[in-house]
């Protein structure tokens, strides 16, 4: 079998697990979502933050949910990370230095997971199982309420009192009924294929050609679950899903892009079952797929058809790739981590053509939102739709809406906010590092290579993706800061927009359906939006790209 | 309005009380006339015109208002003075010359937007000349300027004297010329009392007298505040506009980082920006297109509306009208012809046709009522009946003599209708004919020993069924009084209602009939105008609580209204138009008055205020997908002399990287220039669906949007390179 039919052979089989799960697993987060009933384990957690779960929250009230919560979990991380040196269980690791950990502490907490670390020579059991673990089910959870309580704002048509549901609530059913169940069957599989999952301290292997080696052991398997699951990204080990130990088998590999992709595109079924029309649902699922299938397809080409005699030889683009895997498979993998905010690797995205790799970042600069990340996706793709429904709205002479809501000065002027905050990040940050004297450092290769490492590095940092483009040293004071702020600012700020739009939305009369208004339903609006997101969000970054990727890919 | 009995108020038989002159109430098809604004066709004069007014407004406290264009005056400021620093860089100087004309272009479009409503304003303010008012205190007249009369004041206008401001006749009628404001030549009825009673300053008393009660402050009349709409003075930016200039600005701030970050980038590269350049390629990003027509859009779309002599009284009205997903109509007038005709004519049994027809028709011949005329056409039209003159003594014309028995209308004694009788008729040749409501001419009958075919009953009935009016004719001869049968009234539906109605419900819009009329005859109405819904015997409590409940449902209404029992209405609906030969109540509670009184006008506005947003849309659409050909044009230009991979971006092949720079400020300009027309005509719109709507404009400013500037920066390059020593 040539590797290109491998590589379509998975890819179809990918297509069609994530098919058959998404009613069953769309139906049930919408049922998740609206249920009225607690579990006994969620009254008690309730309790125990004293959190009323019936009360529902306006915007404000929401957010200091979302940013209290947050805050707690930065300063909770970032002190077990600087006490890692005195605490139990740390296989007599030392504690972070404080740029570190508060790098750590927030990319973990946004959803990040951005490592300047080295997992397997820093992080000690507790902090891995006890910090990071934690992070990586509550993080996708905060994703998933903010993304709930937009799909509120659309939905609820009765009551106009701008509520949107409860912070405490949301969170605590995305862990408890989502992504705990989940994960833990994805533990099992990953597990019974080969992912290991112990407490074991680290081994020290002779090496086949002399020296020594030292493998760790660990609670990998369950971490790999949702690491993949919650699109966190945050390997156990610095080589991530590359790390045999996390990603042994061509079959895990493929079962992981499974759990990457999961979640982000059921959740749009679970938005058009709570919104009442599961086309409206596929309207927006037709958008993100029609990217992802075309970013996965050009990649493959552009991975595939690398001219060159080596290249030619290997079949291909294999620099970087495991051959385990093969060009094909690393190919899905990469764009699918970066079109969701997972940022787990299982190749170096360094080592990908000059296009390829231009592909990996045009994926996180679109705002991740092709599936896009737990939650994260669906509200992203959600606000590009308002701004698409507000121009095609104009283009069919009325006053535009979206799902039966206006979209008016102050939607616009939320939506308009949110997409200005990703590309300011980035490219303000990527040029303060390149004209201050000493970031440059940090590069490995110079020329357009050079400067794609560093607008990678703001692009997944602001884009709260996490991978990195490899070749750059990230653990100097000037990134671990400047990148910690990226990711914080790139996670909390949209979050302001999203629910002010929500609360916004959510105290509107609907306006009812008629044959003169737009219909989001159907495939054209679909294509809109997926051209809107290409050249609204693409063109912003195209000098940018064009001077790293693009110079680098075209040269040949 | 309640009518139970149609007969009370809508009797067939009755003649209109003769309060209007004829053009007052027959408002459909006539054109403006002449010396008013035309029918807003561009004109290239317009732009020479306009010039020195686009100069003035390069003044950045005018400029700051569109944030797009504010952002190219300023980098047209920094790439002159840069050029000063190095004058002898021809690059510098002609990018700098090109980037002030984008500027003066986008004010240039403003201009002329606004200066198509300036002549129609000195046409007002001629209108407007300094009055003499003859005040009333007490029995006594003074003399008093125009400019000094306060609400209250009662006024006296005699024949050939201007009214001094708005106000409302509460003694006597006047025919009054109000051509200065409408343009309309032919003379109007104002009296006291009543739906008519509105006179507006600046028009001119024809005859009679009348005492005008001023319910308008000097300088807040209406025209001028007509005067102040159509020159712009009065525009303020509707939400829909505020929305869009935000998502515009954002989209500059967004492009503006992305060129404000691309020296450091650069710098790294190895090669270096200049201002020049950068200004340049951020200007190109930017959307000024859009950002330079969208006020250009917004008055020509106002402007549209005064063309149609509809003054709105706030652009949000105008949006508001793209928006209505109701529209109430009032039947008569709006959906029917004003008054009802003769359908058919049904005899009863012993009765033929052609008898009935001929005494229907010769007992109409006097009968100057639209009813009464309708029965004599229909009789000759389809019974071949010719028109007799109805009475004797008038010169006999050729026509007249060849009539089948003209000698039967000698001595001829004419019998006119009266609240009493509610018949009409003629008694002549020893005949008596009388047609006029059921129960009175079976009354007549009876009195006079007649028979009553038993049929009669069933073809009233039927007849009333159907929503027409029966008017039953009978006659006494030497057979004796009976009656002969029965002619069929009904509302004439104007022509193409139906195709109208169908258009809007195409484009999601529902129509609801609003009439006095029986339900019976309401429903037959609106079945056969297509409307989809209809309110009998409607009341204007009933009129509101359809408007709210229509609200409620989160749609926005829209209606026409001239009474003042209609002003609640036309203030609680989202669209309400007054008619300008109604009360000021009236004119005071809608958002628009519509200076001809034709309530048709509605669907034109609703078709103007979606007009207006889609070419807002069309346009933004355009703007930003040119971007994606600009790119291709200047991202080679800048670096393909470092990264010379870049080169292949240059897919247009262009001559040089200064050329290709050049070229796609050139076309920047250009584009403006050459969309002013449709700024100011607004996108074609045809009623269709939404989606089929949304499809034609993604392809036709959407993927035209993509693929026009790419021809046209080729071109602009091909003639740049003509130029010696460049290229």
């Amino acid at each position: 079998m040539s590797p290109v039919l491998a590589g379509v052979l998975q890819l179809l089989a990918l297509i069609a697990a994530l098919a058959l799960a998404y009613v069953p697993l769309g139906n049930y987060m919408a049922r998740v979502y609206s249920s009225t009933t607690h579990w006994r384990v969620e009254k008690l957690i309730y309790k125990g933050i004293g959190a009323n779960p019936d009360a529902e929250m306006r915007w404000p009230a929401y957010l200091r949910g979302v940013l209290a919560f947050s805050l707690i979990g930065v300063l909770f991380l970032y002190a077990l990370q600087r006490l890692q040196g005195v605490l139990p269980g740390s296989l007599g690791f030392a504690s972070i230095d404080p740029d570190q950990a508060f790098n750590t502490a927030v990319s973990f907490v946004t959803n990040t997971n951005w490592q300047s670390y080295y997992g397997e020579q820093a992080m000690g059991h507790v902090v891995q199982t006890a910090g990071l673990a934690v992070q990586n089910f509550v993080s996708a959870a905060v994703g998933m309420a903010v993304a709930v309580a937009l799909v509120r704002g659309f939905a609820r048509s009765r009551s106009r009192t701008g509520e949107l549901g409860n912070f405490w609530t949301d969170l605590v059913r995305g862990v408890t009924r989502v992504l705990v169940p989940l994960a833990f069957v994805a533990a099992v599989v990953l597990a019974a294929r080969g992912v290991i999952q112990n407490f074991s301290g680290i081994h020290e292997a002779g090496q086949f050609m002399g020296g020594s080696q030292q493998w760790n052991g660990g609670a990998v398997a369950s971490q790999e679950a949702i690491k993949e699951l919650g699109t966190n990204g945050g390997g156990y080990f610095n080589a991530n899903s590359a790390h045999p130990f996390e990603n042994p088998t061509p079959f895990t590999n493929l079962f992981e892009i499974f759990l990457i992709l999961l979640i982000p595109f059921s959740l749009t079924r679970t938005f058009g079952v709570m919104v009442g029309s599961v086309k409206q649902g596929y309207a927006v699922l037709a958008a993100m797929a029609t990217v992802w299938l075309g970013f996965t397809a050009l990649m493959m080409w552009t991975e595939f058809a690398h001219h060159g005699p080596a290249l030619e030889l290997a079949g291909g683009a294999t620099e970087g790739k495991e051959v385990r895997f093969g060009i094909g498979a690393s190919s899905i993998f990469a764009v699918a981590t970066t079109l969701t905010s997972t940022g787990a690797v299982d190749s170096l995205h360094s080592s990908f053509t000059g296009l390829g790799g231009g592909v990996t970042m045009l994926g996180m600069m679109l705002g991740e939102i092709a599936p896009g990340g737990v939650g994260s996706g669906l509200y992203g793709m959600l606000v590009m739709a308002v701004i698409a429904v507000f121009v095609a709205g104009l283009m069919v002479g009325r006053t535009p809406e979206y799902l039966g809501r206006k979209i008016g000065t102050r939607e616009i002027k939320f939506a308009a906010c949110y997409l200005l905050i990703t590309p300011a990040l980035v490219l303000t940050f990527t040029a303060a590092a390149l004209a201050l004297p000493t970031p440059g450092d940090s590069m490995t290769n110079s020329g357009a290579h050079g400067f794609s490492e560093i607008l990678y590095a703001y692009t997944s940092a602001a884009n709260n993706n996490g991978s990195a483009f490899a070749g750059l040293d990230a653990d100097t004071q000037w990134f671990n800061t400047t990148l910690g702020i990226a990711m914080l600012l790139g996670r909390f700020l949209p979050m302001v927009f999203v629910l002010a739009l929500a609360g916004s939305l959510a105290q509107q009369k609907p306006v009812p359906v008629t044959a003169g208004t737009l219909r989001t339903e159907k495939p054209l609006f679909s294509g809109l939006l997926v051209g809107n997101v290409l050249i609204v969000t693409g063109l912003t970054y195209f000098p940018a790209l064009a001077l790293g990727p693009l110079a680098e890919g075209l040269a040949a | 309005m309640t009518t139970t009995d149609t007969h009370t108020h809508e009797d067939p038989m009755s003649t209109a009380t003769p309060t209007r002159a004829p053009h007052s109430d027959a408002p459909t098809g006539h054109k403006p006339a002449e010396g008013r604004v035309g029918a807003g066709l561009f004109d290239a004069k317009q732009l020479v015109t306009s010039l020195p007014d686009a100069f003035r407004k390069l003044d950045p406290r005018v400029m700051v208002k569109s944030p797009v264009m504010f952002v190219v005056l300023i980098g047209s400021v920094l790439t002159t003075a840069f050029s000063f620093t190095d004058p002898g860089d021809w690059f510098g100087w002609t990018i700098s010359a090109w980037l002030w004309l984008t500027v003066i272009f986008a004010n240039l479009a403003e201009a002329v937007a606004e200066g198509r409503g300036k002549a129609q304003a000195d046409t007002l303010r001629r209108a407007k000349t300094d009055t003499v008012a003859r005040r009333l205190v007490g029995e006594r007249e003074e003399q008093v300027p125009g400019t000094e009369l306060t609400i209250g004041d009662l006024v006296v206008c005699e024949a050939g004297d201007i009214i001094p401001g708005d106000g409302d006749v509460v003694e006597g009628v006047a025919s009054v010329d109000e051509s200065a404001i409408t343009g309309e030549s032919a003379p109007v009825i104002r009296e006291s009392g009543g739906d008519r009673s509105a006179v507006t300053g600046g028009t001119k008393v024809l005859s009679d007298r009348i005492v005008i009660k001023i319910t308008t402050k000097p300088g807040e009349t209406f025209i001028d505040r007509m005067i102040n709409l159509v020159e712009g003075a009065a525009r303020q930016k509707t939400p829909n506009e505020i929305a869009l200039n935000i998502l515009l600005a954002s989209l500059t701030i967004v492009f503006l980082l992305a060129c404000a970050t691309l020296p450091a980038f650069a710098d790294y590269a190895g090669t270096h920006l200049t201002m020049v350049v950068l200004v340049a390629l951020l200007v190109c990003l930017i959307p000024t297109t859009i950002g330079a027509l969208l006020s250009a859009i917004g008055i020509a779309g106002m402007d549209r509306l005064v063309q149609r002599n509809v003054l709105a009284m706030s652009g949000r009205a105008v949006e508001a009208a793209g928006d209505v997903s109701t529209l109430l109509l009032d039947k008569t007038g709006t959906i029917t012809l004003g008054n009802r005709q003769a359908a058919e004519f049904v005899p009863v049994r012993g009765t033929t046709e052609d008898e009935l027809a001929d005494a229907a028709q010769l007992s109409s011949l006097a009968d100057e009522t639209p009813e009464g005329r309708s029965v004599v056409v229909l009789a000759k039209e389809k019974y071949g009946l010719r028109e007799r003159p109805p009475v004797s003594h008038h010169h006999p014309s050729k026509e007249a003599l060849r009539v089948s028995r003209p000698s039967e209308l000698v001595g001829a004694e004419w019998v006119q209708f009266t609240a009493q009788t509610r018949m009409s008729g003629v008694d002549v040749d020893g005949r008596s004919i009388r047609k006029g409501a059921a129960g009175s001419v079976i009354a007549w009958v009876e009195e006079r020993g007649g028979a009553i075919a038993e049929d009669t009953d069933a073809a009233v009935g039927r007849i009333s069924k159907a929503g027409g009016t029966p008017l039953l004719v009978a006659v006494e001869d030497e057979r004796g009084a009976r009656v002969l049968g029965v002619i069929h009234l009904k509302d004439v539906v104007k022509e193409g209602m139906r195709e109208r109605f169908t258009e809007l419900r195409r484009m999601g819009i529902r129509t609801v009939m609003i009439t006095g009329d029986n339900p019976l005859t309401a429903k037959a109405i609106a079945d056969e105008a297509g409307v989809d819904d209809f309110l009998a015997e409607a009341t204007p409590e009933d009129k509101m609580a359809l408007i709210k409940r229509e609200q409620a449902g989160g749609k926005l209404v829209a209606m026409t209204g001239d009474g003042t029992n209609d002003a609640p209405a036309l203030a609680q609906a989202d669209v309400g138009v007054a008619m300008n030969t109604g009360t000021s109540a009236a004119k005071e509670a809608g958002n628009m008055v519509d200076l001809d009184s034709n309530p048709t006008k509605l669907i034109e506005i609703v078709e103007i205020g979606k007009q207006l947003l889609i070419t807002r849309g069309a346009l933004t659409t355009f703007s930003i997908a040119n971007d994606v050909a600009k790119y291709f044009a200047i991202i080679p230009a800048l670096f393909a002399a470092v990264y010379p991979g870049l080169d292949k971006l240059n897919v247009m092949q262009l001559s040089s990287p200064d050329s290709a720079i050049l070229s796609a400020v050139i076309f920047n300009a250009l584009i403006i220039i050459a969309l002013v027309p449709l700024a100011l005509k607004g996108v074609q719109y045809r009623p269709v669906s939404a989606d089929k709507m949304l499809r034609r404009n993604l392809t036709v400013y959407g993927l035209g949007g993509l693929i026009a500037p790419f021809l046209g920066i080729k071109l602009i390059d091909l003639l740049i390179s003509l130029i010696p020593g460049i290229g």
